[in-house]
């Protein structure tokens, strides 16, 4: 589809930080305070927006079910820290550990085998080298609710359902678009010079992607990387679907928030979402930078 | 040597094109295929029947109502995501105080970046969870004690049908602004300081600017995310099926067409009729992509 030719080029020049007219320091004349007062009081009024929620969701694994729903605005008597026992006792870590083991799994596969397609499909001339490309790159636009009853029966009928395998299976294969898009246009950008010489020092074919390519692509894999790592860690439709028996985190977040309609543990609850928060935050704050740049150069020309 | 390197490329591609032909490609084939049949799912044995599942899904009052809902989300929600985040990345770059030799954006634009994304690197589940807590119907509720406290009456929020879906739709906004605004700021900052230097002295102010120099340049950027967003619209499932009663409820005041395919293929043994609506939705998602791009077409400006 036209979107996704038309961004052909996407991807490298953005992992590399760059001077932006955002980053400047406050250049200070009388006349434009106005303009900055209310630039900064709207922007500061969107970003207690988008706080309050998770510092709230955060005080509230601390809270009783009473404070949560009674007194929403004050901050718990005493910090209920009981609540993350309760919640690993209603299967958090169990629910922690699948989706540890899945997303390990898949982002390992997804980073080998996209990187591979990405390669052959980047350096090689051959015939059909672009029909595979755009087969690829398709499924970047395609609604996967098209296609979630059919592949439901294709799993089933490999005996996959509720199996570490087979989501795996599906976490990379639904992630191969964007890894192979993003990856093609990383090595279109690396120098040939380097391969070549690999190649007249004797080195094979997949030496010299192994030994020569990837290394020098470790900026690419480390942004898409991270990207696959949340992308597939908040996978909620695909194991919703293919894994009902043996759920990931996120389903089990769902499944919590439907149990305390009538249980009414609230604590418990804020307490798993605490945990499925916590990791993604850290990893999101020590590497924002490629995680944004490998979110957004998909849709960037 | 030729020889090698055609092994080798088969090699390299062989792994995972099976995987995306068996869990991607074969999928999405098979799901026009049943459209066109009765399959229940269960049985193995199914009957062609042509059209009839479309035939059937036009005098569905309830795929009608999900169709109705996506289309209200679609309508509402990126434009509301393009316009704030344009506004918020305008801010950003060029609401800063300015300087005798040109543009400059406010001070905090890193730590504004980083906050504005954070929703969209955490779950939708997790999302749904916070939101439906905070939107709780008694007066007591986080957004209802906050509003009685300066004179507004409480609201229902999601338990209210009038208002449930605007309920999804802000929190789909509420989510999806962040990637925006670092996805616009990024085009932004890759427009050459010179024009907006040469606006300045040409006596442009800053409203003029943005309308006159920043918009036109960023068109291609805004036409794409305007599709992605529809995209998103359209595909909506995790947010509506973890956070509203029912789910989709209340009286259906939130039911999308993806929740009317889980609930055909999955609890009414309904695969064919399921499928149906998945190639709906597919035309739909191609139509609005093709009409989007056609009637938001400029001229390129290439710099």
């Amino acid at each position: 589809m036209a979107v996704t030719t038309r961004t052909g080029d996407a991807g490298a020049p953005t992992t590399a930080p760059r001077r932006q007219p955002g980053d400047g320091r406050r250049a200070g004349r009388a006349g434009d305070v106005g303009g900055n007062v209310f630039s900064q009081v709207v922007l500061i009024g969107w970003s207690v927006m988008v706080l309050v929620p998770f510092v709230w969701a955060l005080l509230a694994s601390v809270k009783t079910s009473g404070e949560i729903f009674g007194s929403p605005w004050s901050l718990p008597e005493t910090f209920q820290w009981s609540n993350f026992a309760s919640a690993w006792d209603k299967g958090v870590g169990e629910y922690l550990l699948n989706s540890i083991i899945v997303v390990t799994g898949g982002v390992v596969l997804t980073m080998l085998l996209g990187s591979m397609a990405a390669y052959v499909l980047a350096r090689y001339q051959f015939p059909g080298n672009r029909f595979i490309f755009y087969l690829f790159a398709a499924g970047m636009m395609f609604p996967v609710f098209l296609a979630i009853v059919p592949l439901f029966f294709v799993v089933q009928n490999l005996g996959m359902l509720s199996t570490y395998q087979g989501l795996i299976l599906v976490y990379t294969a639904y992630s191969l678009p964007f890894t192979v898009f993003f990856m093609h246009a990383f090595f279109k950008t690396l120098p040939t010079a380097i391969a070549e010489a690999a190649f007249i020092d004797g080195c094979s074919h997949a030496g010299v992607f192994f030994r020569v390519m990837l290394p020098m692509a470790k900026p690419g894999l480390l942004s898409i990387g991270i990207f696959n790592v949340i992308g597939q860690f908040n996978q909620f439709v695909l194991p919703s679907f293919l894994s009902p028996e043996r759920p990931v985190l996120t389903q089990g977040i769902a499944t919590l928030l439907a149990s305390q309609r009538y249980e009414g543990d609230w604590g418990a609850l804020f307490a798993a979402l605490t945990i499925a928060m916590v990791p993604i935050v850290v990893v999101y704050l020590l590497f924002y930078r490629q995680v944004q740049a490998g979110l957004t150069s998909g849709t960037l020309k | 040597m030729r020889h090698g390197q055609y092994r080798f490329i088969v090699g390299f591609l062989v792994l995972p094109l099976a995987l995306y032909a068996v869990f991607v490609i074969s999928p999405f084939v098979q799901a026009f295929y049943y459209s066109l049949t009765n399959w229940t799912g269960v049985s193995p044995q199914f009957d062609f029947i042509g059209l009839q599942n479309f035939q059937t899904l036009t005098q569905d009052s309830l795929f009608l109502r999900a169709v109705r809902n996506n289309l209200v989300l679609l309508a509402g929600m990126p434009l509301a995501v393009i316009l704030l985040a344009l506004f918020y990345a305008f801010l950003l770059n060029v609401g800063g105080a300015g300087s005798g030799v040109g543009v400059r954006g406010v001070r905090g634009s890193g730590f504004y970046k980083l906050t504005f994304f954070l929703p969209q690197v955490l779950s939708v589940p997790v999302i749904a969870v916070i939101w439906a807590v905070i939107l709780d119907p008694t007066p007591t509720g986080l957004v209802n004690s906050a509003m009685r406290r300066v004179g507004f009456g409480g609201s229902g929020w999601l338990a209210d049908p009038n208002l449930a879906l605007y309920c999804v739709l802000w929190v789909l906004v509420w989510g999806s602004v962040g990637f925006y605004l670092v996805l616009f700021n990024a085009a932004m900052s890759s427009i050459p300081r010179d024009i907006y230097e040469a606006a300045l002295i040409d006596g442009a102010g800053r409203v003029a600017t943005f309308f006159r120099v920043t918009i036109p340049l960023l068109w291609d950027t805004i036409q794409t995310s305007w599709v992605y967003l529809a995209i998103l619209a359209l595909d909506v499932y995790a947010l509506v099926a973890v956070m509203t009663p029912g789910p989709g409820g209340p009286a259906n005041a939130t039911q999308v067409i993806s929740l009317q395919i889980a609930q055909n293929g999955f609890q009414f043994g309904r695969a064919g009729y399921a499928s149906a609506m998945g190639v709906v939705l597919f035309f739909f998602t191609l139509s609005i992509a093709a009409i989007m791009l056609r009637a938001t077409r400029r001229q390129r400006i290439e710099y």
